[in-house]
């Protein structure tokens, strides 16, 4: 079956002449025709498009005829770019490409299908898109994590080969590990944010999810490298992200960091994340038991980061020049606030209150300096124990994919279980969640995921560590 | 600190304008979230200096070259009024 290939894959299939990238769209489209009504992974999809696209594919390319599944929050020119709201439902088609998107066109992609998220990226269970609710292909009754949940269900139900998510506190991570795949969140700086419609600008980078870690450092290698268009890219080179990625663990130093592993964790999460530390250490990489004295303060100081750059961010929905525009405007400011009324659902309007009042006049220093403060320590913990270890392995969120509605009217509850994610974004530190196992639940079986994290610009060093899991996991 | 919230006042700060129904919803809500972001005021962070970044990326100005931007049709198709190649809104000055 096409559709449960990988890039790798396909690439070689390509070459060999066995089938063509118009099999390939072909497949994924019958397969979400088939499987899509159930776990409602996407909000639209232009296969007409796709297939012309195919019929053109340089499959000499590095991407050459590769079908990717793109996040509905990345701007693809001509196409609508929800964000899963309201606010730009059906008002808004994409005037320019994300620079992302240029660069994989470049590389002979096929962008194909836009995959459902939390309503601007802003959830962890795909329950906040204002079109539908997204299912854990692995159970329908259960989330796929989020926000990045239609990308992470449609690699995992196979109804893509690959997708782009984006990671503002695990985003990319988190419904990878719910779904069974692979996602990475580059170092921070390294993939052009330039389309990408911003959460907290601080904090978001574009990632893969796929089916291999080899697949995700070749998305990586075509995703990553400076762009004029965001400030905040890094000007360096951009190394070739598969090399040594085969070159296993022996002699690595791997840290296991004592906060995480003591906390409040799902018990099968913990035996497979112990198991997975196991048979590294039989490889031949040193485990050392590292510790993150901060950890306690990532969900507050993320908390209040997040919500306010969210907040300063999402002030550009005004009704102005895009998106909703009320009719029930007597001046501007009715305006301003009933077109963001009506565009805006629950949680986002949450996040702006928080974001509004914790940049409030008598509060700013209180909350947002202080947090940036404590962001400091968060990543000054990272720094001392990268000077031990050359990458942390943990697990990528405390519990499998929880029931759909379990959470409902507790956002609290739902922001806690972002504990093991949220500091690699505070860090800026790459990290990947890689399948690690399966916890029996209700007669299912839930993926787990083992989090690789690795010092600043190490992106190498955690696909490596990622990989050298992955071949074991497969044996 | 979650006391003082007074969720009228920030929703107008940030230009929403909150049903009845969503303020009454959203004020619990948001003030179980205030006490546990107040848990920070434990830490002391004296001498600490506050990061906006995760790496030293400070804004850093392109050439000042002229180079293709989007048309002014590109921006009329998405913008919710638009007359006389501008972006129409309700009166802002009073006559």
């Amino acid at each position: 079956m096409l559709n449960t290939k990988t890039i790798t894959d396909l690439k070689e299939g390509y070459s060999k002449g066995d089938f063509t990238p118009a099999d390939v769209v072909k497949t994924l489209d019958k397969s979400i025709e088939e499987k899509d009504g159930e776990i409602n992974a996407f909000i639209s999809r232009d296969t007409e498009q796709a297939l012309e696209a195919a019929s053109k594919a340089d499959t000499s390319l590095p991407l050459g005829g590769v079908p990717i599944a793109i996040k509905d929050n990345i701007n693809v020119i001509g196409e609508p770019c929800t964000c899963a709201s309201q606010f730009l439902k059906g008002a808004y088609k994409a005037p320019y490409n994300a620079t992302i998107i240029n660069k994989l066109l470049a590389a002979g992609a096929i962008p194909f299908g836009r995959a459902n998220l939390d309503e601007f990226a802003m959830g962890s269970s795909t329950e906040n898109s204002s079109f539908h609710k997204t299912k854990n292909p692995h159970d329908l009754s259960r989330i796929p994590g989020g926000s990045s949940g239609g990308s992470a269900a449609c690699v995992g139900g196979d109804l893509a080969i690959a997708a782009l998510g984006s990671d503002t506190g695990g985003s990319i991570r988190q419904p990878a590990s719910h779904c069974g795949v692979v996602g990475f969140k580059p170092s921070y700086g390294r993939v052009s944010r330039y389309g990408l419609v911003a959460f907290a600008s601080s904090l978001d980078q574009i990632g893969p999810l796929t089916k291999s870690v080899t697949d995700a450092a070749l998305l990586t290698n075509v995703l990553a490298g400076h762009d004029p268009m965001d400030s905040t890219s890094l000007k360096i080179e951009t190394p070739d992200f598969t090399q040594g990625i085969n070159d296993g663990v022996a002699g690595k130093k791997i840290g296991v960091p004592k906060e995480y592993m003591d906390g409040d964790l799902h018990p099968a999460v913990k035996e497979a994340v112990q198991s997975a530390i196991k048979a590294l250490e039989k490889e031949g990489a040193e485990i050392v038991e590292v510790s993150l004295p901060h950890t306690k303060y990532c969900v507050p100081t993320y908390y209040i980061l997040a919500p306010a750059e969210a907040s300063s961010n999402l002030s550009r929905f005004d009704g102005v020049r895009y998106g909703n525009r009320s009719t029930d405007v007597t001046d501007v400011l009715s305006m301003y606030e009933n077109s963001r009324e009506e565009g805006f659902g629950s949680e986002v309007k949450r996040r702006i209150l928080l974001g509004t009042y914790v940049l409030s006049s008598g509060y700013y220093d209180a909350y947002y300096i202080k947090a940036q403060k404590v962001r400091t320590l968060i990543m000054q913990d990272f720094t001392k124990v990268f000077q031990v270890v050359d990458a942390i392995i943990a697990p990528v969120s405390p519990d499998p994919a929880r029931k759909i509605g379990e959470n409902d009217g507790d956002p609290l509850k739902e922001y806690l279980a972002d504990i093991f994610t949220i500091a690699a974004n505070l860090a800026g530190i790459p990290a990947i969640s890689v399948p690690c196992g399966t916890a029996s639940v209700d007669g299912k079986e839930l993926p787990i995921g083992l989090q690789v994290l690795g010092p600043y610009l190490e992106d190498q060093t955690v696909f490596q560590v990622a990989r050298a899991w992955e071949a074991l996991y497969q044996d | 600190m979650s006391d003082n919230l007074d969720i009228s006042h920030v929703a107008r700060l940030a230009r929403l304008k909150l049903s009845e129904e969503e303020a009454a919803e959203f004020t619990p809500q948001l003030q179980t979230i205030i006490s546990h972001i107040d848990s920070l005021s434990e830490l002391d962070v004296s001498g600490v200096e506050p990061s906006a970044h995760s790496s030293p990326v400070f804004a850093i100005p392109r050439l000042d070259e002229p180079g293709v931007s989007l048309s002014q049709e590109s921006l009329e198709q998405i913008a919710p009024a638009f007359t006389q190649e501008q972006v129409r809104v309700p009166r802002v000055v009073e006559s």
